[in-house]
């Protein structure tokens, strides 16, 4: 039995029937292309949010002040401001946090000449732009002395920088930020979008006691919105969250049975949530796309039912001029399997180009990778052979006498 | 596996003792109707021979020749070719015999459609494990031996019933058999392509020593032939050398 004859037999019997085997392969072309276009959206997808949070710093709290009691009377979290900048140094401390950051936020009107821009101002210490890996873009943070002084220096967000100078470099210059001259130490290198969609660098950013006594105020000195905690690593994070809570409770002076005043939350674990979201939607629309492929397959199968019904006196006679059961097999399944990878292939190619249209028309971010073209590849080859081999194992199960009587 | 035709020549060709056939059929739900076709047939055919086998439709002179073609199982009874026991075989050892030993010639013609008079001569070289181009050319010095080495690039629609024939004829012979068996072989031909048929059997029998078994209801048919066969209601009634 000459192998290569045998795919030639199998070539010549599909190109016998152009229409059938064209009609047959759409089936395989469109699965595949579905499987493809939507690997390729769902790890888009995937990817946009792992940028989205990593772009939020690592191994991070956010401990929030608030939901304290006053009588029956409940407020929500962050609307008494019960957490000062002394908690921040304390927790700092702590042999699991690396490093704490006290924050302070409002949105302010900020001039520079005939420009103006509304933005949001966030008063911080210079390891915030460390816990956010931030970097700037021209200019430098502000240092410790700066803070220690709430002298008036400013770092502005690429977004603001753009609106206030154009195409100006603003390091040096002097903007007003609600009416005061604040000198504008540097520029932070453009972050994107965070995970709720807002747009990171819109904001300014100023030493936090700067924005304390000179423009936001605060209810008590040193008091704080909220403030960021770094712990020192991702294992060290329960335990890190345990002394957080147990440190405030104690600075706090609150009793058993009393309700917290402040807030510690996991950003990990929202984080967690929010990749595990996007992995069940890509994982959904590849189960979708495969039903596709997996109608294309039964396609095929049908097909080639009505083939070895209709051919039946050929393979009758292939028989009686020596065939054995195999080489008639093979040539079935072999027809099968060609329609399977000329369509499996002409699916990536419309897969990876729907993708690249997708990523144009719809500004979305899509990611192919070589497995995902693989995976398409080796699913295409398995549906042919599995819905191959029944039609062709009947045919190579007929009676050499009864194909060859069959009319 | 040893090929057949270099057995020892003084044993016969093929030889069949008490071989019987029974067809099952289903009875819509009662149960299955036995219906026997051959009854306890005996027949020995040496090397060399021409035999016709006659006979009316049903008579089982065509179960008989799908079972000498190894096409077809007999119930009971014994049947060796070239001494072997074709029982015993295997259906890729059958195919195999098939392949090598047996060509045959049908009726209908039974060629491959919208393929080449040379790609269905070729064909059971592809089976046989013969390189493509050495395929090629086995398969047209035998359609030049049976006159239609102009033809080969025809298909079998393009060609006349005489010329399908001759296609036929030439892939029974592309793997040098020992053995053609022909089944109505000129049924759906005319006289005069009919007797050119018969000149060509009779030259590959005289002139190559190739045994032929013909099924035939033709009297002028198998008065071409050297032995007659005569077969009524599956068994064997007559057995005997046809006059010159």
């Amino acid at each position: 039995m000459n192998f290569f004859a045998i795919i030639g037999e199998a070539l010549r019997a599909l190109r016998l029937n152009r229409l059938r085997t064209g009609l047959t392969m759409l089936g395989m072309i469109i699965g595949v292309a579905a499987v493809v276009l939507m690997l390729a959206i769902g790890q888009g997808a995937q990817t946009t949010v792992n940028q989205a949070i990593a772009s939020m710093g690592s191994n991070l709290f956010i401990v929030l002040p608030g939901a304290t009691s006053s009588g029956a009377l409940r407020s929500g979290s962050g609307s008494v401001q019960t957490l000062t900048i002394s908690d921040a140094q304390a927790i700092a401390g702590l042999p699991s946090i690396k490093t704490t950051v006290p924050l302070i936020t409002g949105t302010a009107q900020l001039n520079y000449g005939a420009n103006n821009w509304s933005t949001v101002v966030t008063g911080v210490t210079p390891d915030y732009f460390e816990v956010r890996d931030w970097a700037m873009e021209s200019g430098e943070i502000f240092s410790d002395a700066n803070l220690r002084a709430a002298a008036r220096v400013a770092i502005l967000g690429s977004t603001t920088a753009k609106n206030l100078f154009g195409e100006e470099d603003p390091t040096g210059k002097i903007v007003r930020i609600k009416n005061s001259p604040f000198q504008v130490a540097g520029v932070l290198v453009a972050k994107g979008q965070s995970l709720d969609g807002r747009d990171q660098d819109d904001s300014v950013f100023v030493p936090v006691t700067t924005g304390q006594r000179q423009i936001f105020g605060t209810q008590f000195p040193g008091s704080i919105q909220f403030m960021m905690v770094q712990a020192r690593s991702a294992e060290v994070m329960e335990e890190a969250e345990i002394e957080i809570n147990r440190l405030l409770l104690q600075r706090h002076r609150i009793a058993e049975g009393m309700e917290n005043d402040f807030t510690v939350r996991n950003l990990a674990a929202l984080a967690a949530v929010a990749t595990g979201a996007a992995k069940v939607m890509s994982l959904m629309l590849g189960a979708i796309a495969s039903v596709s492929l997996l109608v294309g397959g039964i396609g095929i199968m049908n097909i080639m039912l009505v083939s070895v019904t209709e051919r039946t006196r050929e393979i009758g006679i292939r028989m009686a001029i020596g065939a054995n059961r195999r080489a008639i097999l093979t040539q079935f399944l072999l027809e099968a399997l060609v329609i399977c990878i000329l369509g499996g292939l002409a699916g990536i190619a419309i897969g990876i180009g729907g993708a690249w249209a997708v990523s144009r028309a719809a500004d979305m971010v899509v990611v192919i990778t070589f497995g995902m073209v693989a995976l398409a590849f080796a699913f295409a080859s398995a549906v042919g052979i599995f819905f191959g081999f029944y039609p062709a194992k009947k045919a190579a199960a007929l009676k050499p006498v009864e194909a060859l009587r069959y009319e | 596996m040893t090929p057949l035709r270099h057995h020892a020549s003084s044993e016969p060709l093929i030889k069949v003792e008490n071989l019987c056939k029974i067809y099952s059929l289903e009875n819509g739900g009662n149960g299955t109707v036995n219906s026997q076709v051959l009854f306890d047939v005996s027949l020995t055919i040496n090397r060399g021979e021409f035999v016709a086998i006659m006979g009316h439709s049903g008579s089982g002179k065509s179960t008989l020749m799908n079972i000498l073609g190894c096409l077809d199982t007999p119930t009971s009874g014994s049947y060796w070719l070239n001494g072997r026991d074709i029982a015993k075989l295997s259906d890729d050892e059958l195919a195999r015999v098939r392949n090598r030993n047996i060509g045959f010639v049908f009726q209908g013609f039974n060629l491959l459609k919208r393929m080449t008079a040379l790609d269905n001569v070729a064909a059971p070289l592809l089976y046989a494990g013969v390189s493509r181009s050495e395929s090629r050319k086995r398969a047209l010095e035998r359609l030049q031996q049976t006159g239609l080495g102009k033809f080969a690039a025809y298909q079998p629609n393009q060609l006349s019933g005489g010329q399908q024939q001759r296609v036929a004829i030439s892939r029974a012979l592309v793997n040098n058999p020992q053995l053609i068996l022909a089944d109505e072989p000129t049924g759906n031909l005319d006289t005069q392509t009919s007797g050119e048929i018969m000149t060509i059997f009779q030259q590959l029998n005289r002139e190559q020593g190739i045994t032929i078994v013909l099924v035939t209801h033709e009297d002028d048919i198998a008065a071409c032939t050297r032995r007659l066969v005569r077969v009524k209601d599956g068994r064997v009634v007559h057995d005997d050398e046809v006059p010159a």
